[in-house]
């Protein structure tokens, strides 16, 4: 089925089952310990033998031997394998990274080696008995060093254009009566998912299956192809449940190779995981940027120029960080500038995390209209009111699909009280703290791909969907189901979900907030054709067919909908692809966020009291998964506010802080109070769903919020994240 | 993790003799630190010895007013123990703000004392860490030491004792009681077990080998305002950056025992006359000769607001 023009009324619209705040499907089986992750497939595969990645020692340079006698000679030894023993190994399409490196270091923490045995414990053991010796080489590790000599990205799949103008900028700005100039830092980040990446690889003689924690299975199966050279029809990659991914298990990481090779090597089925302080080194990162952010106005408001320049460090070859994203799109203004430039580091390499891009680039951004909106005198929710848009600002006419950015900041506004904010920052205490409130605006692309599916109706009225599409906590089998039992017109106990193979008909996977929209719209299509091949089946006409209440009506008779298979299953495929709506529309999830912060005027420590956020993003599927994705985001923001950062130490070259203890995310005692509010959206040019993404919309602009609180509390600001206690009780004076 | 041997002992005395029978042994308590440093390699032990069963679970008044503490009690009784939250607020609530629920029932009174450092640089084993491996060198003070010390360090480690249970109980006075492999007891202060890195950063205490804490004894409670402020990068669940432990009395002196700067408990007897002065003369002589990096060096004027904040409180 091809989507291409705005969809009318169809099955969705009845909403029995869409919409509903239903309870995730697959709930009972992760609160009971029985949804079975990547390293847990144990009726599968039932003897296997334990692989132990062994990452490099060294930030760059070269290996000059591996000694391995001592760890061969180690109990319960199978294998060893590096480089040397590995074959030619390429790099997949949407990483750069070597997954296995020899003789060449290219970062810290690069998998060297994979020592396979009996048990994990002896893998490990041995593994440290492996003796690698080193030539160092100077690499580059600091960013701020690098930026002077940054060239101009490449333009990729990914990518913007490395520079975008509208109008002329420069003049405009330099006339502006009004203006900001500043420059913003957000550090390195890691995704901190629960579930580390982990693989069981089996191969039966030159068929490989790898149970793995993957978001995007196409992309996974692709680049296992392409890193091993195998083809794509032998390998059956299974990743049925995800503890977590954020952009950081997108495709093939050094678990899954480690895990083929040790597999091949040791003749039987391997299980490989990364212990939790290899991570934040050997797999990708949400990288560094510097942002520079220029903003003229005329004294009502009213934005003339607006600027966005960002430097990103990445390996060679690798993506930069897209941070000038939603700049092009925000605000109104007719003179525009974007500019990405990108450094060569000798880090892990960067990649997606949680609306790349967008969260980085709004945490800059957020905080710039925050300070021009105090340089006006205006309030900051009627400074972003004033310059809202309805089109694209870089393509004059080309309009908005569904935009209620401004509903969103007044809605907020009303909920949370913001008529009691001070404009004068520093004038509110209790006690010993100083209290704040802060907002910012969010925005994120709404992509959609093409998704399929195949669905099956039993003679039992059971409807079984397939698809590789994944879910990685976010709650697609349980919109996927829904989806299902509202075309079929049954109840959602009546479908069975399945997800996370290879062996199913192809999804874009769960990235970029294009899930949930693109595969229930790839199960809507199939359930197309399961309506026209039940109608058929029962000899009753499509046109007049009803699918309500587990019956099919038609023709004065009603039949329950399990007898169109009562000779044999239906099994229909079918999948949505796109026409030029997502040209011809600009398609974008908003909302607003407000954030509600104490700082204790004598330490500094700084305290989230309560926030909201407030999303427009299309028909809500199901607004308990919603809410749970975007209070989720939220989190995250706050950590991105105040506490994470990968440190760069730059004399060593490597994030330091590279476990759960260093690196800290937010705690459920950080945030006290959290309101989600769904607007009501639908969303015609979507898809026949009307639906977007919410998941990564959640966290754009969260940090900037919390960064707007903070100064509103304590007058001063901070342009470096993380914001912590260290960057403000040099400035900050004690009451209480 | 290398292979090791285990045996678990029935008696502290039996303990402390089997430990003396088995080189490279190590006690095993609660294990919340030695088990994670086993798994990175960065303890090696060939010997454990379950203490586990020894006894040394109980808390009991001494004739005296005091109060023993055995050696095994977890965290989280201990903090939860009627006397101690009536008496000696200050060790509850220094308990309450250490580690996670999960952990404080696993974690013993003695194993707390004795946690090693969470300096990043020695939980790599890839970096020079002297506290790690002897005479190797030390990544940390060129390196990220945001969270490390500020005194009592040397050009050697800068590495933290990272604990707050410990911070109460040097407010407090509190004794550890010992037993070693000969039957031979003895007492020491909490500045008497730990020693200062100097150039040998691996001797963390004054045990000896085979030596195993007993009890901790705490002195009759001490009356006065009990506070304990963990200043933290987040609400719970992450090491301090700075913790002040303070007991106060109403005409302003008190006792005052700091964490999260030095790699024991900063405790300095003769800076408290200067309690009532304020928090400003005070941390004064409390820091002076505080040796801090260009990246901790705002835990000097940190250590001085948090306690401003809790001599605040204490007014309250």
């Amino acid at each position: 089925m091809k989507f291409e023009t705005p969809a009318g009324t169809n099955p969705i619209d009845q909403l029995k089952v869409i919409g509903k705040p239903t309870d995730r499907i697959e709930g009972p089986l992760k609160t009971t310990g029985t949804a079975t992750y990547a390293y847990e497939h144990n009726d599968e595969v039932t003897n296997p033998a334990y692989g132990y990645v062994v990452g490099a020692g060294i930030a760059k340079g070269r290996i000059k031997a591996i000694d391995q006698t001592k760890a061969k000679a180690a109990p319960g030894v199978l294998a060893i394998v590096t480089a040397a023993s590995a074959g030619p190994l390429k790099t997949g399409q949407f990483y750069v990274d070597r997954l296995l490196a020899g003789p060449d270091i290219d970062h810290y923490h690069q998998a060297v080696a994979v020592v396979v045995a009996e048990t994990f414990e002896q893998a490990r053991a041995a593994a440290s008995l492996l003796k690698i010796s080193y030539t160092k080489t100077k690499g580059a590790f600091d960013l701020a060093a690098a930026k002077d000599s940054a060239p101009l990205i490449k333009q990729g799949q990914f990518s913007p254009p490395p520079t975008t103008n509208v109008g002329n900028f420069e003049g405009a700005f330099a006339s502006a009566p009004v203006k900001l100039d500043e420059t913003y830092t957000t550090p390195d980040q890691t995704h901190a998912m629960m579930e580390p990446h982990a693989t069981i690889a089996k191969w039966d003689g030159d068929k490989l299956t790898c149970w793995a924690s993957i978001q995007q299975i196409n992309w996974g199966v692709r680049d296992i192809a392409t890193v091993l050279g195998i083809p794509k029809e032998n390998i059956r990659l299974i990743s049925a449940f995800i503890g977590g991914g954020f952009g950081g298990k997108g495709t093939v990481l050094s678990d899954i190779i480690a895990a083929a090779l040790a597999a091949r090597a040791a003749g039987r089925p391997v299980k490989v995981t990364l212990p939790r302080p290899l991570i934040a080194n050997n797999t990708t990162h949400r990288p560094a940027t510097i942002q520079r952010i220029r903003i003229g106005a005329t004294p009502d408001g009213t934005i003339t120029a607006i600027g966005h320049e960002s430097w990103s460090g990445n390996l060679p070859g690798g993506i930069s960080e897209t941070a000038t994203a939603a700049t092009r799109l925000l605000y109104a203004g007719a003179n525009r500038f974007t500019q990405l430039r990108l450094a060569v580091l000798d880090l892990a390499e960067g990649s997606a995390m949680r609306a790349p891009g967008e969260a980085t680039g709004m945490m800059a951004l957020e905080i710039a209209m925050d300070e021009l909106a105090e340089k006006l005198t205006m309030d900051p929710v009627a400074f972003r009111i004033k310059n809202d848009t309805q089109e694209d600002p870089g393509k004059p006419g080309r309009k908005f699909s569904s935009r209620k950015l401004v509903e969103c900041l007044q809605t907020g506004a009303k909920q949370f009280g913001w008529n009691k904010r001070q404009a004068k920052p520093g004038t509110v205490r209790e006690g010993q703290w100083l209290i704040g409130m802060g907002v910012a605006s969010a925005i994120r692309g709404a992509p959609i791909l093409k998704s399929a599916a195949r669905v099956r109706l039993s003679r039992e009225g059971i409807v079984t969907v397939e698809t590789d599409m994944t879910d990685i906590g976010t709650g697609s089998y349980t919109i996927i189901g829904q989806t299902a039992a509202e075309m079929m017109g049954i109840s959602l106990d009546k479908v069975v979900v399945k997800l996370g193979d290879s062996t199913f008909p192809e999804s874009p996977g769960s990235g970029g907030q294009w899930g949930a929209a693109s595969a229930t719209s790839g199960v809507y299509a199939a359930c197309v054709k399961l309506r026209e091949a039940v109608a058929n089946s029962l000899g009753v006409s499509l046109e007049e067919a009803e699918f309500v209440g587990g019956q099919v009506r038609g023709g004065n008779r009603s039949y329950p909908l399990g007898d169109a298979a009562k000779a044999t299953e239906l099994v229909v495929q079918d999948e949505m692809t796109y026409g030029t709506l997502s040209r011809e529309y600009a398609q974008d999830a908003f909302g607003a966020h407000f954030v509600e912060v104490g700082v204790n005027s004598y330490t500094g420590e700084i305290r989230v009291r309560r926030m909201l956020a407030v999303c427009h993003a299309g028909r809500i599927l199901n607004p308990k998964a919603a809410r749970s994705q975007v209070i989720g985001a939220m989190t995250m923001g706050v950590g991105a506010a105040l506490m994470e950062e990968l440190v760069v130490d730059k004399q060593v070259g490597f994030f330091v802080n590279h476990d759960l203890a260093g690196y800290e995310v937010p705690v459920h005692a950080d945030i006290p109070h959290q309101e989600v509010v769904l607007l009501e959206d639908l969303d015609p040019t979507m898809s026949p769903m009307k639906a977007k993404g919410i998941g990564e919309l959640g966290i754009v602009g969260v940090a900037a919020a919390v960064a707007n609180a903070v100064y509103n509390a304590t007058g001063i600001r901070v342009r470096e994240y993380p914001i912590t206690l260290d960057k403000l009780i040099g400035k900050l004076s004690i009451n209480g | 993790m290398k292979t090791f041997t285990y045996e678990r002992a029935s008696t502290p005395a039996e303990a402390a003799a089997a430990s003396a029978r088995t080189p490279g042994a190590k006690f095993l308590a609660g294990g919340t630190n030695l088990l994670d440093l086993m798994k990175l390699e960065i303890e090696a032990p060939q010997h454990i010895i379950d203490i586990g069963k020894i006894g040394l679970n109980k808390i009991e008044s001494t004739p005296t007013g005091g109060l023993r503490i055995g050696a095994l009690v977890s965290n989280t009784n201990l903090a939860a123990h009627p006397i101690v939250r009536r008496d000696y607020g200050l060790l509850a609530r220094a308990l309450l703000a250490g580690a996670s629920g999960q952990l404080r029932n696993k974690a013993t009174t003695a194993g707390n004392l004795l946690q090693r450092t969470r300096c990043p640089y020695f939980y790599d084993t890839n970096q020079l860490c002297n506290k790690r491996v002897p005479g190797s060198g030390c990544a940390a003070i060129a390196g990220f030491s945001r969270q490390l010390g500020i005194i009592g360090t040397s050009t050697s480690c800068i590495a933290t004792y990272p604990g707050d249970m410990a911070v109460a109980m040097r407010a407090l006075d509190a004794t550890v009681e010992t037993v070693k492999a000969n039957g031979a007891k003895r007492t020491l202060s909490l500045d008497q077990l730990y020693r200062l890195p100097g150039q040998t950063p691996h001797l963390e205490t004054t045990l000896e080998k085979n030596e195993l804490i007993t009890t901790v004894v705490l002195p009759p409670p001490v009356g006065g305002v009990h506070i304990y402020h963990k200043v933290r990068d987040r609400s719970s669940y992450a090491f301090a950056l700075v913790s002040v432990g303070a007991i106060l009395k109403k005409d302003g002196t008190g006792r005052v025992a700091v964490g999260g700067i030095a790699p024991r408990p900063w405790r300095i007897e003769s800076a408290e006359p200067l309690l009532p002065s304020g928090a400003k003369a005070f941390t004064a002589q409390l820091l002076k000769g505080a040796r801090p990096t260009k990246e901790n060096e705002f835990k000097l004027a940190l250590v001085e607001r948090t306690l401003a904040a809790v001599l605040n409180e204490a007014k309250h």
